[in-house]
């Protein structure tokens, strides 16, 4: 008997397998892939914002040096079908044809317009500059308020109006809480808000990037996505090239944040250009053409009122969302407000709930997924509202909140907007978090400063928060429209010698599933860590799977692996009683080992059953000979991370700076498989989650330009803009999965925002300032007090 | 992106990159570190013919003294600026300046002479130089001439360097002992300035002997604060603060995605009065801690 | 067209290249050193630094996608690929949790193995304004720091065992 694995895996701080190549540049991103034969793809795009095609001519850019091919949207139009919107939120939504290549208009600055193929991308660059396009500008349309007017410039002529839809969700209706109307009737206080989620870009580090490979009988396409099974399905289904015959591979993918979980325009070009000239050709946008043209956040009005009794008691809460979809209709784009819509009200015993998100089209880059995707909008709202109103009695914001949430004994609990919380501990969240930061001590700490008149003020901010992960099932997807559902794959190969390989439906793009993955399957079938191989990312190999995105390949696809980790199991004891000699119900699997239940020398290991199973010489009567398994895990319910961050932040009220003096927070995201990859998703979401909140915003001008269109203007912070954190845990396991897991991904990013503008605010409310708004700059927030002093004179 | 194809030249003395450019017109562009010309080649913002490259002349490298000026060459970069010696003692203030522009990466290869002629009106080092009014040593056809710092910068972009003429050496009166502060505010640490004010101070008995006050992207071009040095001459700490509210008088901010020009004003009168006073040995510190996306 | 002879992690290229081609292009297209990245226009993200050295012969981080190949003649360069694999900066991001999906890690290696040149023994501060011309986006910079404070320490307690040394001595000689 060979040895077993004493030390259980899951829960341990493993270092990555992922690290090896990556910390020494032997990488694959789609960028380092390269075919034989391979051309160069450049995309002319369009320098308006809004006009008619009236010409384009390539001809030109044919006779440039090096140059294959070129093509007009015209010239591709039977080959490149079309973009399509997976989510059409309601019957009446209004989903304008989104073409890859532009024929008749164009509708943003960045709208690719033609192409050209070289044998080398500077040529085909060079080229670019040859084709000529007659635009006929066409007005313009940049500001929601204004294109939702009667007689606005309309985006999209032929639907007749700029409004995309509108989506409503009321409790009363729905039956899951009281009427707003009476909470409004009796509320002895109303607070009513306006919060604008500034436009963002998920500015992944690596830039998106495609290679087509037209095989003689099937189609290779590597691309930098989130979601390779995805878009194998949606190419096939709107060019008309049979699923079978397109391989999809999505090798090293340098960060996604929802910005990769797209069907792009570009990859639908290179794969119709590659097709038209049956040569391989790749495409690697610039930073800039990803600014432009890769799907940007947020960029959202929220219009807040909430109804309180002046204990502190919130008895209802009304939500009215604008939403900019940009342009045109990504895959998701008009879901994204949608999944925030369970969630404003958060983690608190809110009775009455209306909610109302209405979509519109503007002539700016569409909107899509990014991180957390309309949670950390819901979140912002809530959790600073929730200030407003500890401001407005006086009382101080964790009370208030402590007033309002549900309290650790209530679960499980059903929401107003219906949803079924399964666990959680508020309490213990926020108590451990406020011991790590010092709360009453800072506290202590601004008085002082408040009382001594220091320019430079502390501000501390709160935010509890919770979030739905695990997205999802796949009946509750249905009912919302989608297109698909939430499930997740897996399959498990033991092979002869005892390794294990494991194919996830998942696609990773820098979380650490192969280690997670790898210590969930240690533990599951008793094999060592080392011993496990985790396959993705290539519909050949993984040919199954709904991807990675909304936190859910750990609480979907991690769940799913363990069930076909299960199923080996059960197969494993049915061998193991064989070859041991006993019935199958004395077999246990107990440290590592199939034994014999009361005689626990007698055991066999998994790698003793699998050579017994290759060998296949002695099986039970009519068993198959592997020990294969897959399984599809479809959740019953989401899952509900949550926790409580706080920041302190030093505001210098001459210049408006804000400095961040400290962060602490503590997160439950029920069991830990890795604690150093839970800890690296927390840091990193808090930092993007700070980027929201102090740095980043895309910004057009009036013309539709984006002035923010390189990082030199799009500031995404660096190790010297920001702090450390102070990170810990609690750990209240799902009760709604056998692994007890909620998921990471976004948790930083939701609770980091919200807690950090608090700060900011909190700081500067002495001087009678009860909002900054997002970015809070350094102008923002002296524009703020500047406001606030003429309010007072 | 990939910049256009232009023709390269790599001389190896001033002559030869004089006589480069002569009747190569504008379609030629003097490549120094290189810093401010790529960007714009890659995104095609400009395509020049012809590039100069002047990274091949030894004899505009370094620092020396020479007599009572510092004269630092061209392509001097700014880590070497920012790490020398005798800048910080002689020029404390551009060794300042040239520490916090860009990051390390950038002020490895960034020259004191590329960011001076590019002229950018966010830049640090054209304003330390107006502030200590240092003389710009150039080269052309007919020969050498200096220019003063003040006539060097003539518009956003713009200064008096004709195309055929090629930065060689920056001259600035030495001025040891003096106190100096570069304060600078910037969206990140790695942004360009918002504004930012250059001080060098002469103390005299626990007051201003006399100081030079510059401002940074309050105008096209970089503004001395001469109101605010006259305001200050004589001043002991309490005076700073009246003095620098003249910070702001003859400038003319840019409104930008960056901040308004409502906003610089202010910040010219803040930055001012905190640069002077540091500068003067009056605070230690700024009295405000440093936010890390400035470099105060 | 331009030649140019460049020592690229220790060996020595001799190419005719055309002379817009930046540094970074030439190390990729040119001599396929993949491991080094572009990840943007402007020379704000950092992800293709490698070292080069100055006119004085001492190594220095800088932005290959801001150098012109060129501009590298008769330089040495070391790029990621030629820091020897077990280097205490590399060793440290894999034991520190420093790298997620990995895109900026080569770059933020490199501007790691450069100030630690200069600066064997940082501070929290030093190594965040060490790497202000880095953008990671997936870390929140925390492991990063941690990281790089490991390696300093290691290479402080063991200077003469820096893998690098022997292999590759462009990479780590004094200033």
């Amino acid at each position: 008997m060979t040895a077993t694995v004493a030390e259980r895996e899951v829960g341990r701080a493993r270092l990555r397998k992922e690290d090896a190549h990556l910390i020494r540049g032997r990488t694959r991103w789609t960028e380092n892939v390269t075919v034989p034969g391979m051309l160069h793809l450049a995309i002319l795009r369009s320098p308006h914002a809004h006009a008619r095609i009236t010409r384009v001519d390539v001809s030109a850019a044919l006779r440039s040096p090096n140059v294959v091919a070129a093509f007009t949207g015209a010239d591709l139009a039977d080959l490149q079908g079309v973009l399509a919107c997976a989510w059409p939120v309601t019957e009446d939504m209004v989903a304008p044809t989104y073409t890859p290549l532009a024929t008749t208009e164009v509708r943003h600055v960045g709208e690719p317009v033609a192409v050209v193929v070289a044998r080398d991308r500077a040529s085909a660059v060079d080229a670019l500059e040859a084709i000529e396009v007659d635009y006929e500008p066409l007005p313009v349309v940049l500001d929601m308020e204004q294109a939702l007017a009667d007689g606005a410039p309309l985006v999209h002529a032929e639907a007749g109006t700029n409004k995309c839809y509108t989506w409503v969700f009321d409790s009363a209706q729905a039956g899951t809480g009281g009427d707003v109307a009476q909470a409004a009737a009796g509320a002895e206080v109303t607070l009513k808000r306006r919060y604008v989620q500034q436009r963002l870009v998920p500015a992944f580090m690596e830039p998106r990037s495609v290679l087509v490979d037209p095989g003689q009988d099937d189609i290779t396409i590597w691309s930098a996505t989130q979601i390779p099974h995805i878009l194998r399905f949606l190419l096939s289904a709107t060019t008309g090239v049979p699923e079978h015959k397109i391989r999809v591979i999505a090798p090293d993918v340098g960060g996604g944040f929802g910005g990769k979980l797209a069907a792009t325009p570009e990859e639908w070009i290179a794969f119709a250009v590659a097709r038209k000239i049956d040569r391989p050709v790749k495409y690697t946008e610039s930073r800039w053409e990803t600014m432009v043209s890769a799907h940007h956040g947020r960029d959202v009005i929220q219009d807040l009122t909430l109804y309180a009794r002046r204990d502190g008691t919130v008895t209802g809460l009304e939500v009215k969302l604008t939403a900019n979809m940009g342009a045109y209709l990504g895959l998701v784009t008009p879901g994204v407000p949608l999944l925030g819509a369970f969630m404003y009200n958060a983690i608190y015993k809110i009775p009455a709930y209306r909610f109302e998100c209405t979509g519109v089209f503007t002539n700016t880059t569409k909107t899509d997924a990014y991180r957390g995707a309309g949670r950390p909008e819901a979140t912002y709202a809530i959790e600073r509202i929730m200030d407003d109103l500890a401001a407005e009695l006086g009382m101080d914001p964790v009370e208030v909140r402590r007033r309002n949430w549900i309290a650790h004994e209530e679960f499980p609990y059903t929401t107003v907007a219906g949803l079924v919380y399964d666990s959680g501990n508020y309490e213990a969240a926020t108590e451990k978090a406020m011991q790590l930061f010092g709360y009453e001590q800072l506290r202590a700490e601004q008085r002082a400063r408040r009382e001594s008149g220091d320019p430079v003020q502390l501000g501390i901010g709160v935010s509890t928060y919770t979030e739905m992960c695990g997205i999802a099932p796949s009946r509750m997807l249905g009912a919302l429209n989608y297109g698909a559902g939430g499930w997740e794959a897996a399959r498990v190969r033991v092979l002869p010698t005892g390794k294990v390989e494991v194919v996830t439906g998942t696609s990773p793009h820098g979380q650490g599933h192969v280690t997670a993955w790898s210590q969930i399957v240690a533990d599951q079938l008793g094999v060592p860590f080392e011993d496990v191989e985790v396959l993705h990312g290539d519909t050949r190999t993984s040919p199954k799977g709904l991807d990675t995105y909304g936190s859910r390949s750990l609480a979907v696809g991690g769940v799913a692996l363990a069930m076909a980790c299960g199923k080996v199991r059960d197969k494993a004891r049915l061998v193991a009683a064989h070859l041991l000699e006993c019935s199958p119900d004395d077999v246990e699997f107990a440290d590592g080992a199939f034994r014999v239940r009361g005689t626990p020398t007698a055991a066999k290991t998994l790698a003793e059953i699998a050579t017994a199973v290759f060998t296949a010489h002695d099986l039970p009567e009519g068993m198959e000979p592997n020990l294969d398994s897959d399984a599809v895990f479809d959740p019953d319910a989401f899952s509900f991370p949550h926790g409580t961050h706080l920041c302190a932040v030093e505001v210098d009220t001459e210049t408006g700076q804000v400095t961040i003096r400290n962060y602490a927070c503590v997160d439950d995201v029920g069991t830990v498989i890795n604690p150093l990859i839970v800890e690296g998703q927390v840091h990193g979401g808090v930092a993007q989650g700070i980027g929201q909140a102090l740095y980043e915003e895309a910004v057009y001008d009036s013309d539709g330009n984006l002035l923010t269109g390189s990082l030199a203007d799009y500031t995404v912070p660096s190790a010297a803009d920001l702090p450390s954190f102070t990170t810990d845990r609690t750990e209240t396991p799902a009760t709604t999965n056998p692994l007890g897991v909620k998921g990471v991904g976004e948790a930083g990013t939701i609770a980091a925002t919200p807690a950090v503008v608090n700060a900011v605010v909190d700081a500067l409310r002495p001087y009678g300032v009860d909002d900054v708004p997002m970015p809070c700059t350094p102008e923002r927030v002296w524009q703020a007090l500047q406001q606030a002093k003429e309010a007072a004179a | 992106m990939i910049p256009a194809t232009f023709d390269y030249v790599k001389p190896t003395t001033v002559d030869e990159a004089v006589a480069a450019l002569a009747g190569a017109g504008d379609d030629a562009k003097v490549l120094a570190g290189g810093h401010s010309l790529l960007p714009v080649l890659r995104l095609r913002l400009a395509a020049p013919g012809l590039l100069v490259d002047l990274g091949g002349i030894e004899e505009l490298r370094g620092v020396r003294l020479d007599g009572g000026a510092l004269v630092v060459g061209a392509m001097t970069t700014h880590a070497e600026v920012a790490g020398d010696p005798q800048v910080r003692d002689n020029a404390a203030l551009l060794a300042q300046a040239a520490a916090c522009i860009g990051d390390r990466q950038v002020r490895h290869r960034g020259t004191i002479g590329g960011s001076l002629a590019h002229a950018d009106p966010a830049g640090d080092l054209p304003t330390a130089a107006v502030a200590l009014d240092a003389e710009l040593v150039v080269a052309g056809p007919s020969g050498r001439r200096t220019v003063k710092a003040r006539e060097f910068f003539v518009d956003y972009f713009t200064t008096a360097l004709r195309p055929d003429e090629v930065l060689v050496e920056v001259r600035v009166p030495a001025l040891p002992g003096w106190g100096a502060h570069y304060a600078k505010v910037s969206r990140t640490a790695q942004a360009w300035a918002t504004v930012a004010v250059a001080a060098a101070v002469r103390r005299d008995n626990g007051t201003i002997g006399e100081a030079r006050v510059a401002l940074t992207n309050m105008g096209p071009t970089p503004v001395r604060a001469t109101a605010v040095e006259q305001a200050l001459a004589g001043a002991g700490p309490d005076g700073v603060a009246a003095a620098a509210g003249h910070a702001a008088e003859g400038t003319s901010p840019p409104s930008d995605t960056t901040a308004s020009a409502a906003y610089r004003t202010h910040l010219a009168t803040v930055l001012t009065r905190r640069a002077v006073a540091r500068a003067a040995g009056f605070i230690a510190v700024d009295g405000v801690p440093s936010p890390r996306g400035g470099t105060e | 067209m331009p030649q140019i002879s460049v020592t690229v992690d220790g060996t020595r290229y001799t190419d005719d290249v055309p002379a817009r081609t930046l540094l970074v292009h030439y190390l990729r297209d040119h001599l396929g050193k993949v491991g080094t990245v572009v990840g943007c226009d402007t020379s704000n993200c950092g992800a293709c630094t490698v070292l080069m050295t100055d006119h004085a012969g001492v190594p220095r981080g800088v932005k290959s996608c801001t150098v012109l190949a060129v501009q590298a003649d008769g330089r040495e360069v070391t790029t990621i690929e030629g820091l020897g694999g077990d280097h205490p900066v590399q060793r440290a991001f894999h034991e520190r949790h420093a790298l997620q999906c990995g895109f900026c890690t080569p770059g933020m290696i490199m501007a790691a193995v450069d100030l630690l040149r200069d600066n064997p023994d940082p501070s929290e501060e030093e190594i965040r304004e060490g790497l202000e011309g880095n953008l990671c986006r997936c870390t929140g910079y925390q492991n990063i720091v941690r990281a790089v404070r490991d390696a300093a320490a290691q290479m402080r307690a063991e200077p003469a065992s820096a893998p690098d040394e022997s292999a590759q001595p462009v990479g780590v000689s004094g200033t």
